[in-house]
């Protein structure tokens, strides 16, 4: 069994951004980047999988962007991912969610994987497109939103998670491309063993112009805060002068503190 | 210009937020027509067209067939925009849509920009305008973005089919589970976010709660990574909570969770992070490390 993992490097939510040069996207200065949160569900779920049958799979990991992803990709291998694939384009975000999906599917059609995972959305794009768009491209079954992942004999059978807390379950055939959403799995984390043997694994480096023939259907054409509806109170400063006036307001707007 | 937009049925039961797709579309001045997988019962209040395939036939969740679907009244009324909801179903079914009309896709657009679409991207930290290339234009909206408006009128309803089998089984729902506290009555809630750092540091938030005569919820991190019961998490997947006062300790006020919370009598947002998109909807926001601030405002109040 063949299995590819797709991942994405991110930057800390917790960043401040600022628009790049062109104002379409974010300037990479001072940005810390870490695996697309979503991807990590993946890679726990295909090396789960692994587990479950014996160590049988073959996990490929697969990236699309500048020379830092390979971090990412490390990250991946030191999980328990077997080999991995770069796809290298320092320009991967002025692609379209379409354009990704094209470069992803265009090296995974010769290889002809069993089952693909790839997180929900990734935490700075989040198009929810990449995932689907891949399996549309392949032909292959694919769903969403994935909570609970079983595998037996070629059949999926999923749990997508619907609003409210309502769940859906799905079974599907390999090949087949599963979404993976928060709660699925607890992404371990890579021992100092693993680590070391991560890296004697093959990271393949290709081109993205070998495997990007699409032009992009969607132009970035701004990027920037959103307006501040203002309104709310910011407190800053001293923790005792902050918690005498956050009580302050209390008492004056609400009716919960006498 | 005409939007064919695509409602949704769960149960057999229109889902009410499909009326969102009707405000989009005359904040975008379109024409309209609708396509939805349900039964008679479910029909929108709308006087135009509705091309209705039955659920009976096609299942309320088959995106193979759905998408075929979308494509036969696509073909009908040649529309210039396809409108989803930025939902389970949305976001499962739009990409295929486009795959399959070749098309341009726009995901979760909270606002109409020129010549294009506003949607969050970083979190909802930041927004990004983007220019769709070619025709149709695939979008999903982002719940509650655009207010729902209820046209009214009785539909012509025009049948729907689509040949061929999903690749994608259905299996049935499986409803949520809830046990614990009901948040819904609560008057005071204090949540627990992934900024609380871990399970140990959870009595400070309960300690707060106690002071304040409340109870304890949770953004979903704090419940997928075992620190809380499920039946404590606020928003989407969660519960739908207004209290008179909603105290976010280190959440970031991702939609999902506001989903849940931003009705909320008073909103008291603690977090270390400025810009964390909850400042939007906080009544405060007071800037501190949690763990500082939390045990400093439960002591003053207990004096
Ligand atoms: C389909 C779907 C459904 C979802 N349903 C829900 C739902 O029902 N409920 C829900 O909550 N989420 C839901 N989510 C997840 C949601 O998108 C966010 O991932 C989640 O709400 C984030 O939780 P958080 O704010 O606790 O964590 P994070 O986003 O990681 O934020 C942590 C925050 O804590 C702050 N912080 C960190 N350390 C400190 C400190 N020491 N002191 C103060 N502040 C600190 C950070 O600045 C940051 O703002 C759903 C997601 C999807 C895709």
């Amino acid at each position: 069994m063949k299995i590819l993992v797709c991942v994405k490097q991110v930057p800390d939510m917790e960043s401040r951004f600022r628009p790049d040069a062109a104002g379409v996207w974010y300037a990479e200065t001072d940005l810390a980047f870490r695996v697309n949160e979503y991807d990590e569900y993946a890679i726990e779920q295909a090396v789960l999988l692994k587990e479950q049958l014996g160590g049988e799979p073959e996990i490929t990991l697969l990236s699309v962007g500048p020379d830092r992803v390979v971090e990412a990709i490390k990250k991946g291998l030191a999980m328990g991912a077997d080999r991995a694939v770069h796809v290298r384009d320092p320009e991967s975000h002025l692609k379209d969610p379409f354009q990704i999906a094209s470069i992803i599917a265009a090296y995974a059609k010769g290889e002809e994987f069993d089952l693909i995972f790839t997180g929900m959305q990734s935490l700075d794009r989040g198009s929810t497109q990449v995932g689907v768009a891949v399996a549309e491209a392949l032909g292959y079954a694919c769903a969403t939103t994935v909570v609970a992942f079983e595998y037996a004999d070629g059949t999926v059978t999923v749990e997508r998670e619907l609003e409210g807390g309502v769940k859906g379950t799905v079974r599907l055939k390999a090949p087949a491309l599963i979404t993976c959403q928060l709660g699925l799995n607890q992404p371990r984390y890579p021992t100092l063993p693993n680590i070391m043997k991560a890296k004697k694994k093959e990271v393949n480096v290709v081109p993205v112009e070998q495997l990007l023939q699409q032009e992009a259907r969607l132009v970035l054409a701004q990027f920037s805060a959103p307006a501040k509806k203002g309104g709310g109170v910011i407190l800053e400063g001293d923790v005792a002068d902050q918690v005498d006036r956050l009580i302050g307001i209390l008492k004056d707007k609400t009716a919960v503190l006498r | 210009m005409k939007a064919l937009l695509v409602g949704e049925c769960r149960d057999g039961k229109l889902l009410e937020y499909s009326y969102e797709l009707f405000g989009f579309a005359s904040q975008l001045g379109a024409e309209t027509a609708m396509v939805l997988v349900g039964n008679d019962a479910a029909l929108p209040s709308y006087g135009g067209t509705v091309y209705l395939a039955e659920a009976g036939k096609y299942g309320e969740y088959n995106p193979d067939l759905h998408k075929r679907l979308v494509q036969a009244a696509v073909e009908r009324e040649k529309p210039d925009y396809v409108v989803f909801l930025h939902t389970s179903y949305g976001w499962d079914l739009a990409p295929r849509v486009a795959a399959l009309l070749k098309a341009p896709q726009a995901s979760e657009v909270v606002a109409l920009a020129e010549g294009g679409f506003e949607r969050p991207c970083c979190s909802q930290k930041m927004r990004q305008v983007v220019k769709p290339v070619g025709s149709p234009v695939v979008l999903t909206l982002q719940g509650g973005a655009f207010p729902a408006l209820v046209p009214g009128g009785t539909p012509q309803k025009q049948a729907l089919d689509a040949e061929g089998e999903g690749r994608t089984e259905f299996l049935g729902y499986e409803a949520a589970v809830r046990k614990g506290v009901d948040l819904t009555r609560a008057e005071i809630i204090v949540s627990a976010g992934r900024g609380v750092g871990k399970k140990e540091n959870l009595p400070v938030i309960a300690e707060l709660a106690k002071a304040l005569g409340g109870e304890v919820g949770a953004s979903r991190p704090v419940v997928d990574s075992g620190w809380m019961d499920a039946g404590a998490q606020v928003g989407v997947t969660g519960q739908t909570v207004s209290p008179k006062l909603y105290v976010a300790c280190g959440i970031s006020g991702a939609i999902q969770h506001l989903a849940g919370m931003k009705k909320s009598g008073f909103i008291v947002a603690i977090n270390k992070d400025k810009d964390a998109p909850i400042g939007e909807v906080a009544d405060v926001l007071v800037v501190a490390d949690v763990m500082q601030f939390v045990p400093a405002l439960t002591a003053k109040l207990a004096k």
